[in-house]
């Protein structure tokens, strides 16, 4: 090992290489649920030359390898193997360029998404995904886990906007897949299969995206409901009448008063759910969806309905359900996320099931999320110190898959698979599927040193 | 070594409060040391996760772990920003206590806050020599800003900082004990140790201020320091002399309000007073309580107490720009960032424009600014960009640290930029 050192000392420079016990434990862990991981070395590479190196070199000495960027995974896919290293992409964080004649940006993987999005915004340019952690998350870790957010119902998510991208395999060569063009035959899809890999079929030098024109209106709106029936209703209404908000957002009455008690934005406690709609596009455009939609609630018996006048009123809007996670997470000391997903005309029923599942395991959950693409985030509320009730919720855990995946649903609409899911894995697809992934997986990564455990897992299969 | 079983009980206490932190990360967005460094361990995140490591005994290194804990400023950027509302600086405060007071002080800080800290008068006749001595090693470098460097060989490195001042503000005035005039009110004025060494003119105008609307004024004699530098490093036996010291000067007049023109002193006199209250007598902690209920910093003062409200100066050309850094220790400690704004547009003699980034912390950090210089004036020089890119003459603020830290970023780039405090702007529009 201390050769070893060595040579990542003498390729990376002293100071980006933390062999430090106290320094590596700060590595150990990600934003999911899960006991932390010591790795015995974490690496920090400033170009893409010695990132390189360093993935052959990990290779060469059969060394797991698991790439960090803000490590705010919520399925454990940044806790590193036992003995293996950790390599940070916070230092390669350049944005190459921002083509505003073609529409495309060439980033490393380590730019912050939140700094993107203004860098491009900046240029009258729009980049949608904007998971819940763009203020810190990398976009090298978004397309890593193919990351969501609230814009997913009309704008799609991290795939959507993967042109093309740089990566090196796991002997440190560098393979390139898509291009500049809109179009592009040449090759494999190879950019298909890395996106959401999770670090497990290589590392990502740079990453070429997608950009579209800011759309010049939008209009912000809040549905109150007395019924939680209802408004899960009026969301699938909204997408069978073929209006497509940007984002069409649910919070139940537990997350409604928990905001409340946070934010005192003014919400009405007394609501059994609330529905955030906004629309955008051209003026005339967001003028009539907006009252479309506005119309649509009221029939479906919304209590009442305001719509945001001003910038102003439109960011208490959206205040209110950014704050939705933080209310939740004060209730108690563990917060465990979900984001099982179903088919957006099954929220009524998930809704309902959910429901269901907290009374039968006698547990706090607050639900909200993005309703308009199914994609709802059961938020439970405990603690972590309390074994007999943490039994329960992983129970309650696994009641919310089956009833998701019974509903058509999938494990994970935005999170990653990791280390959290890994184990459900077979309930969704078959032992085929991932028999199938894990020979892709042999092939291309023949020691496993890639993120190892990941989706797949790596132990050997039951029999 | 601290009293073991107040160590475990501190320990229980810390690990309440460590398990609120969910690893979400969102402080990563806003940590001066870590945009930096990009280190984990420079970050809030990191540094709970190694004292969850301490509690679990996952590792034991308490050293490694203090060394960490301690490059950090106690902006609380982390804190205001925390979804889940972690008190890290509350966490932060006490660790340090608990590892230091498991690990030992330093003998340098022992003998600074236990041997001069703690005895006001002895430390005030040092500085008094001090301040005549300092001309054998330092030069004054700027004029405007009034900073010096240090001549050759000088203990000071490449900071340009303020020198002591000639006369200190206890020597300029004596303790006094006014009634409340015109106004019916009485303040206690705190003044904390940079007023009265180095800018005992921020003094000056706090009470040429509080005379012109009729405050009354109770300035003690042999005032201390309000303890955070003893604090800050863990020296819990200093800081609870110095808290002491201070209840004894501040309960013997009575008075309405306590002020300070200090944001540091003031968040440390309402938040970290009471915080760690424990060890002393009940009736002791019925004086904190009271006197941190009681403190405002003097603008907060002025707008909340007083109702001096804004003024909409007509004819733009001729003011003087004057921009404002929030001190972290006032908004995000406090939440008061309004009040000095409204002080400042008062004057009629400059024109407010904001900065960029008027709350990102400026680096000092007192001790930390010592103690990690490189990466103080590296947090320094954005704080110092954001002013000049404001095309601003003058800076202000409410906090004498950030205006010793800001003035040196100003004079090491050359920049010709006043740093004034937002209290002396007021003052110089008094009649």
């Amino acid at each position: 090992m201390k050769a070893l050192i060595k040579e990542f000392e003498r390729i990376l420079g002293k100071d980006n290489v933390f062999q430090d016990e106290t320094d590596r434990a700060t590595y150990s862990y990600d934003a999911a649920v899960l006991d932390p991981v010591l790795p015995s070395l974490v690496l920090r590479p400033t170009s893409s030359e010695t990132l390189g190196q360093v993935v052959g070199l990990c290779n060469e000495q059969a060394l797991p390898l698991t790439v960090r960027g803000a490590g705010t995974n919520l399925s454990g896919g940044t806790i590193p193997k036992a003995g293996g290293v950790v390599v940070l992409t916070n230092a390669l964080n350049r944005i190459i360029e921002i083509n505003e004649e073609d529409l495309y940006a060439v980033v490393e993987p380590g730019v912050v998404t939140a700094k993107f999005a203004a860098a491009v915004e900046a240029k009258g340019l729009f980049y949608p995904p904007d998971p819940g952690s763009q203020a810190v998350s990398t976009l090298g870790g978004n397309v890593a886990e193919n990351a969501g957010g609230l814009r997913g119902l009309r704008y799609g998510v991290t795939r959507d906007y993967v042109m093309g991208l740089e990566f090196f395999d796991v002997n440190g060569a560098l393979v390139k897949t898509g291009a500049r063009t809109v179009k592009c035959v040449t090759g494999y899809n190879l950019g298909g299969l890395m996106v959401g890999s999770e670090g497990t079929l290589g590392v990502f030098d740079k990453i070429i995206l997608k950009l579209i024109p800011m759309p010049p209106a939008r209009k912000a709106m809040m549905a109150i409901f007395s019924d939680i029936n209802k408004a899960s209703e009026t969301v699938s209404a909204i997408i069978a009448h073929r209006i497509v908000p940007v984002t069409l957002e649910f919070m139940d009455n537990f997350t409604i008063r928990a905001v409340e008690d946070f934010s005192h934005a003014g919400l009405p406690v007394d609501a059994a759910a609330l529905l955030l709609i906004e629309v955008d596009g051209h003026p005339v455009q967001v003028e009539e969806d907006a009252e479309k939609v506005e119309s649509l609630c009221r029939q479906m018996g919304a209590m009442s309905i305001r719509v945001a006048q001003d910038a102003a009123e439109r960011d208490k809007v959206w205040e209110a359900r950014r704050a939705a996670l933080s209310a939740l997470s004060r209730v108690k000391p563990t917060t465990v996320l979900e984001d099982a997903t179903v088919p957006r005309s099954k929220i009524p029923a998930m809704v309902r099931s959910i429901e269901e599942i907290a009374k039968e395991f006698d547990l706090t959950i607050g639900t909200f999320g993005h309703a308009g693409d199914g994609n709802l985030h059961p938020t439970i509320l405990t603690d972590r110190r309390n074994q007999e009730e943490w039994k329960r919720v992983e129970k309650a855990i696994d009641a919310i898959f089956d009833r998701a995946l019974a509903l058509g649903g999938t494990l994970s609409g935005e999170h990653g698979i990791g280390l959290a899911k890994s184990r459900f894995l077979e309930k969704e697809t078959s032992r085929a599927t991932i028999l199938y992934s894990r020979r892709i997986k042999a092939a291309l990564d023949p020691k496993n040193i890639l993120n190892p455990g990941k989706i797949i897992g790596d132990e050997p299969w039951p029999t | 070594m601290a009293d073991m079983k107040q160590l475990a009980g501190l320990i229980r206490e810390l690990e309440d409060q460590l398990v609120v932190c969910m690893r979400c990360g969102m402080c990563q967005a806003v940590c001066p040391v870590f945009a930096e460094t990009g280190r984990e361990a420079d970050v809030a995140r990191g540094k709970l996760a190694l004292l969850d490591g301490l509690v679990q005994e996952l590792f034991k290194d308490p050293q490694g772990v203090n060394d960490r804990l301690m490059r950090c400023l106690l902006c609380g950027s982390c804190s205001a920003n925390c979804p889940s509302g972690v008190r890290v600086l509350d966490i932060f405060i006490k660790a340090r206590a608990i590892l230091t007071g498991y690990l030992g002080l330093h003998p340098l800080k022992k003998a600074i806050f236990r041997g001069l800290l703690v005895r006001p008068g002895f430390f005030d006749r040092l500085m008094e020599w001090g301040s005549k001595l300092q001309g054998l090693f330092v030069k004054p470098v700027d004029d405007l800003l009034g900073t010096s460097c240090g001549r050759l060989l000088s203990p000071f490195g490449d900071r340009h900082f303020k020198a002591l001042a000639p006369t200190a503000f206890h020597q300029m005035v004596k303790p006094m004990n006014t009634n409340p005039g015109a106004s019916g009110l009485k303040v206690a004025f705190f003044v904390g140790c940079v007023i009265d060494k180095v800018f005992p003119n921020i003094g000056e105008a706090v009470l040429r201020t509080m005379e012109h609307h009729g405050v009354g004024v109770y300035l003690p004699e042999d005032f201390a320091c309000c303890g955070i530098p003893a604090l800050s490093s863990g020296d819990t036996v200093a800081f609870d002399r110095l808290v002491r010291h201070n209840l004894r000067r501040f309960t013997a007049q009575p008075f309405d309000v306590l002020i300070t023109a200090c944001a540091t002193c003031t968040s440390t006199i309402k938040k970290l007073w009471p915080l760690m209250a424990e060890e002393l007598s009940p009736e002791a902690q019925d004086q904190v309580a009271a006197i941190a209920g009681k403190t405002m910093e003097v603008s907060q003062f002025l707008v909340d107490k007083m109702g001096i409200g804004r003024v909409d100066w007509e004819g733009d050309d001729k003011r003087v720009l004057l921009t404002y850094h929030d001190p972290c220790h006032l908004k995000k400690s406090l939440g008061v960032a309004s009040q000095p704004r409204i002080l400042l547009q008062t004057n009629p003699g400059y024109r407010f424009k904001e900065m960029i980034e008027a709350d990102r912390c400026c680096g000092m950090g007192g001790s930390f600014n010592l103690q990690h210089y490189d990466l103080s004036a590296a947090i320094g020089k954005h704080k110092r960009d954001d002013i000049v890119q404001s095309e601003c003459e003058v800076v202000a603020t409410s906090c004498p640290a950030c205006m010793l830290q800001i003035s040196d970023m100003l004079s090491q780039a050359g920049d010709r930029v006043q740093v004034k405090h937002a209290i002396e702007v007021y003052a110089e529009s008094l009649t």
